[in-house]
């Protein structure tokens, strides 16, 4: 399959399931909202060291959030759901507790129940009042700025992980120009988030090293500097890959975000050095999901 | 399928004992059974038929109309369903109410919404002492649920009061919100003396300024955030709380009661 000069290849992004949740952040603007998001879902690119994987999902105007203010939908993916519990409560604590004017509320109603504010209580050192109202419980922690108000708990439920795809561009600008232009359409896609820097990620890896105590490394088949050196899956005018790792409530959500994204970088066109639109995968071995780029973009 | 009524004939001088006649119970019987019910009324029992007359076979929507003061305990225990009581309620309206709607067309009496857990219940005029409280000797009063008065409340409002929210249109009288363990009592009007009485946590949220006891303490003035969430869910009762003009969110705040655990506080508008 060729669009726009760009050849998609005849292969899978590979994913597996995961358990999600989704906070949403408010403060008195949208700088603060937003500072607070980006506190809590830093350090949180790969599974594979950060514990989860976390992300903006999108800004929300005042009428879409519970108190009428500024707000930020975050979403966070782990493997499990101890993990997510408590990565969820470790992040909330440090970064959105402590951060000036902020509220936290959930972002899902239904799913599992996981502690939200529900035991960051206790900061509160029995000064926290709780509130019920329209029949969800929230605490009001007192703060050195007034009140942290934060709903009890918040939604976990299952999810994807790991849908990508790979740009395979004559340049490094390039390359990097395709993705910046494919997060900038997929961040419009709800239920997703794509949780690299910048949505990109330009060290993908593959399972396994020559080292045993790493479980992943290079991936050297889409590294260009090592075409002579290794059994390389680039041909002679690839000089830089970039991936982008999307993770989303349903497969469905992410086969979208996948079809907005390469879609965008197809619009660029071969015109702009891009040459190949490929996807990793364990040979079919490790997820259950499986997401054919051609069938994507048929 | 039109809502069970029941129109009052006469008016019994001794009062009635009305709890039998609540939807959960009445479910799955004919107009013959709940004809035949019997209803204490001082020493003696009276049919329903005789004290009311009967249409309508809907029993998860019951219309009580010509209702008086004297008619105790209706929607006792309510566990679902609708209850509608065209005139006034006796004491003890809604008591322990587990989940259903009531709405009142005229006063209630004593104990109206008394250990109430879940539900609705809406008193269009004014209502007797202890509302939403608990009763004599309980340390538990309402638990959950949500009660509107649209005019003026008794003494003793919100006694015991555990969780929940008693909204008061019009005035409420001395020891409003006494031993409050939490919950919430709103009250656009007039509070009387003894404002939060050995109140142990729990909000009541005044749009006048109170007398206060001197074991309330000053906390400034302050913007909260959680005044306009929950204004907005006040927003579907048919009720002046419900309107955007009454929704505020800077408020004096009074922390009490200091002589018990002063966990407790009283939010004035500003």
């Amino acid at each position: 399959m060729i669009i726009n000069g760009v050849t998609i290849d005849a292969t899978f992004a590979e994913a597996f399931p995961m358990k999600a949740t989704r906070a949403i952040i408010t403060a008195q603007n949208e700088k603060w909202a937003l500072i607070a998001a980006q506190a809590m879902t830093g350090f949180a690119t790969s599974v594979i060291a950060c514990g989860c994987e976390a992300g903006i999902e999108r800004t929300l105007s005042p009428d879409e959030t519970p108190d009428g203010r500024p707000g930020v939908a975050v979403m966070m993916f782990a493997m499990g759901g101890k993990t997510l519990a408590k990565q969820l409560e470790t992040r909330a604590g440090q970064c959105v507790l402590t951060s000036p004017t902020s509220a936290l509320f959930a972002g899902i109603d239904g799913g599992i129940r996981i502690a939200l504010g529900k035991n960051l209580r206790y900061f509160g050192d029995g000064f926290q009042i709780s509130k019920v109202i329209a029949g969800k419980r929230y605490w009001r922690v007192p703060v050195m700025d007034g009140e942290f108000l934060t709903e009890a708990t918040t939604g976990q439920v299952e999810a994807v992980g790991g849908g990508n795809f790979l740009v395979l561009a004559e340049s490094q600008p390039q390359a990097l120009a395709a993705c910046e232009a494919a997060i900038e359409a997929m961040r419009k896609i709800p239920n997703v988030i794509m949780p690299f820097p910048g949505g990109v990620v330009r060290s993908g890896s593959k399972v396994g090293s020559k080292y045993k105590t790493l479980n992943a490394s290079t991936n050297d088949a889409f590294c260009p500097t090592l075409k002579g050196m290794t059994k390389t899956d680039l041909s002679p005018e690839i000089e830089s890959v970039m991936e982008i790792v999307i993770d989303g409530l349903t497969k469905e959500d992410i086969a979208l975000a996948m079809r907005v994204g390469i879609q965008a970088v197809c619009d660029l066109g071969a015109a702009k050095g891009i040459k190949r639109i490929s996807a990793g995968n364990y040979g079919g071995k490790l997820g259950p999901f499986h997401f054919h780029l051609q069938e994507i973009m048929a | 399928m039109s809502a069970l009524t029941l129109t009052l004939k006469y008016r019994p001088d001794q009062r009635v004992d009305m709890s039998p006649l609540v939807c959960q119970h009445l479910q799955d019987k004919d107009p013959a059974e709940i004809a035949a019910i019997e209803l204490q009324s001082g020493k003696c029992k009276l049919r329903v038929d005789a004290l009311f007359k009967l249409s309508g076979s809907d029993t998860q929507n019951i219309i009580i109309r010509n209702s008086f003061e004297k008619l105790d305990f209706i929607g006792k225990e309510l566990d679902g369903g609708n209850i509608i009581v065209e005139g006034d309620a006796g004491a003890y309206l809604g008591l322990g109410m587990k989940s259903g709607e009531i709405k009142v067309t005229g006063n209630a009496g004593l104990y109206a919404g008394c250990e109430m857990k879940k539900g609705y219940l809406e008193i269009a005029g004014n209502t007797g002492d202890f509302l939403g409280g608990a009763l004599p000797g309980n340390k538990m009063g309402m638990k959950g649920g949500l009660i509107l008065v649209k005019g003026n409340a008794g003494e003793r409002v919100g006694d015991h009061l555990r969780r929940g929210t008693i909204l008061i249109e019009g005035n409420a009288g001395d020891y409003c919100g006494s031993r409050m363990t939490a919950g919430t009592i709103a009250i656009m009007g007039k509070t009387g003396r003894y404002l939060g009485y050995a109140m142990r946590r729990g909000t009541l949220l005044l749009w006048h300024p109170p007398i206060l006891s001197a074991s309330f303490n000053d906390c400034g003035t302050h913007t909260l955030a959680f005044l306009p969430m929950l204004f907005k869910a006040f927003s579907s009762i048919n009720s002046r709380f419900a309107e955007s003009s009454a929704a505020f969110n800077r408020v004096q705040r009074y922390a009490g009661d200091m002589a018990e655990m002063g966990r407790g506080e009283i939010l004035v508008k500003k």
